[in-house]
């Protein structure tokens, strides 16, 4: 009897969730985006995906072993990163390159960090970013291989706005293997919704910020704003890394200054920067603003005595 | 302290208390002029020349330079023999010029130099303070041709502008922009950190033995004023 008494501090309810199954829900959420970009941009993509898959959590795995860390590959948060990354490039870069990014997404942005938990920005982005600034090839992005299309210079040039939106939401258009199919995408939010992984407020602020303002900006179109918000990775990136638990804030006014901030910034780069492609500047600019959203949407204790001392 | 041997003055410089590395002092020629090793190269050695004469000149007149007014007098000094510097490198190396543009005439206001004149020549002889500034000006030299060498041929597949074939399809054009710049530097820290075991000084420890120019200040004035906050 009296081993059925525990004692312990609360919190007393364990709702079952751990790093690893919620890192499982979201591989699995990936998992249409996946096959969409696989069947859309042809084998190429697979073998992309592969590589930096494999290499991320290799890095993770040599690292800790080289310093002696306790092994945590076993959280497959290594293997979201892979296919974060893997889904964020085209199909057509080489395979060396998809090293590299995996090289700074887990070593350099996560493990001198201090491994999950402790990175300051989200990995996949950031080594994005980073190829995106190194690469060429990342600003050529491949082109279907199921459609004939007509091959032009960026996913958001002109050219494209004039596309039909049917082939937009399926994701019959260049640029990166998971980013094109945003029926896929919205698939695996609705699935991470149900499962409570993420919160409707970023992805919904995010997305709307940048329809509210395309609308605008295109002259009270809303076929040419809805295009916009199709085209591009504005969905990966608001529906899987600006979510990232560790880098974005965790109070719901702070997720919509998150999402409000980031729709905004990538509305200014895609109209008026000088990359055609904005989102993943603006989610890496609001991941290191994050402490501060936090600190300015904290929660009032209550009975706390109102004012600091 | 005084009596530390005269090798211990040189050396301190190249690695112990390297002034890029471990002081984090001149931080900005180091991001500035390291995208190509020859620009480095030039950086370090123009750094390294005023250097030791401005550590001279000031040890020379530390007993006249009154204490109300020592910084504005360092800086003459300084000023002065970056001017013959500057005049002798446009004259006979205009490359090393055009690579360094404004950068060469700002060495006047370069952390380093005014560093090493108010913590170690301002307080030692003439000897020990050209030694200083020559250990220093090498290790500046050296942290940055090294951040040069990476960032120049990983970066650009060139070494001091000479084409590397087998690099150039692979080459990493974010090294050679400001935010790899950045990236080369915290990565060279924290292997200058592991190369000395940790000895380096620990920023985080607030007391004059924390502290990396401990070695040559003995003021603990710095001290007193964290202890009255």
């Amino acid at each position: 009897m009296s081993n059925n008494l525990k004692l312990s501090v609360s919190p007393h309810i364990h709702s079952g969730n751990s790093t690893s199954t919620i890192m499982l829900d979201v591989i699995v959420a990936l998992i249409p985006a996946t096959v969409a970009g696989c069947i859309i941009f042809g084998l190429r993509s697979c073998l992309v995906l592969a590589a930096c898959i494999v290499s991320c959590v290799l890095f993770e795995f040599l690292y800790n072993l080289i310093l002696k860390k306790e092994q945590t590959i076993g959280d497959f948060s290594a293997v979201v990163t892979g296919l974060l990354l893997g889904l964020n490039l085209p199909a057509n870069i080489p395979i060396w390159q998809c090293i590299i990014g995996s090289f700074i997404a887990i070593i350099i942005v996560k493990c001198l960090f201090g491994g999950i938990g402790c990175n300051i920005v989200n990995p996949a982005i950031t080594a994005r970013v980073f190829m995106l600034v190194s690469f060429g090839t990342m600003t050529t992005a491949a082109m279907p291989t199921v459609v004939d299309t007509v091959a032009g210079a960026t996913p958001l040039s002109a050219e494209t706005i004039e596309q039909s939106i049917g082939e937009l939401f399926l994701g019959l258009k260049g640029g990166a293997i998971g980013e094109t199919c945003i029926l896929a995408l919205v698939v695996g939010l609705v699935y991470l919704l149900v499962r409570k992984v993420i919160s409707w407020h970023i992805p919904l602020t995010f997305i709307g910020t940048v329809y509210i303002c395309s609308f605008f900006m295109e002259g009270l179109d809303p076929i040419k704003a809805l295009a916009m918000i199709l085209s591009g990775g504005l969905f990966i990136g608001a529906i899987f890394m600006a979510t990232d638990y560790v880098t974005s804030p965790s109070t719901a006014w702070g997720k919509v200054v998150f999402g409000v901030g980031a729709g905004l910034l990538t509305f200014l780069i895609r109209y008026f920067g000088d990359y055609p492609e904005g989102v993943s500047f603006a989610i890496l600019f609001f991941n290191i603003l994050t402490p501060y959203i936090e600190k300015w949407t904290k929660h009032k204790v209550l009975l706390a005595g109102g004012k600091k001392a | 302290m005084q009596n530390k041997s005269n090798m211990s003055v040189f050396l301190k410089g190249i690695l112990k208390e390297n002034p890029v590395l471990v002081l984090i002092l001149g931080t900005c020629p180091t991001l500035a002029t390291t995208t190509t090793v020859t620009g480095a190269f030039g950086m370090g050695i123009a750094a390294l020349v005023v250097l030791i004469c401005s550590n001279v000149f000031i040890s020379l007149l530390r007993k006249i330079i009154p204490d109300n007014v020592r910084i504005p007098c360092y800086i003459v000094i300084i000023a002065g023999f970056v001017t013959i510097v500057q005049m002798i490198v446009k004259a006979f190396f205009p490359v090393i010029d055009s690579l360094l543009g404004v950068y060469l005439p700002l060495i006047t206001v370069n952390c380093i130099i005014l560093g090493r004149a108010e913590m170690f020549a301002s307080k030692n002889n003439v000897v020990k303070s050209a030694l200083d500034g020559m250990g220093m000006g090498i290790g500046f030299t050296l942290a940055l041709c090294g951040m040069a060498f990476i960032r120049e041929v990983f970066g650009n597949a060139t070494f001091a502008g000479i084409e590397i074939p087998f690099l150039v399809p692979y080459k990493i054009d974010f090294l050679v922009k400001s935010p790899g710049g950045l990236l080369v530097f915290g990565m060279l820290i924290a292997l200058v950190y592991v190369l000395t075991h940790g000895k380096a000084p620990i920023k985080r420890e607030f007391s004059c033995a924390g502290c990396p120019s401990a070695g040559s200040c003995h003021t603990g004035s710095c001290q007193l004023k964290g202890d009255e906050q």
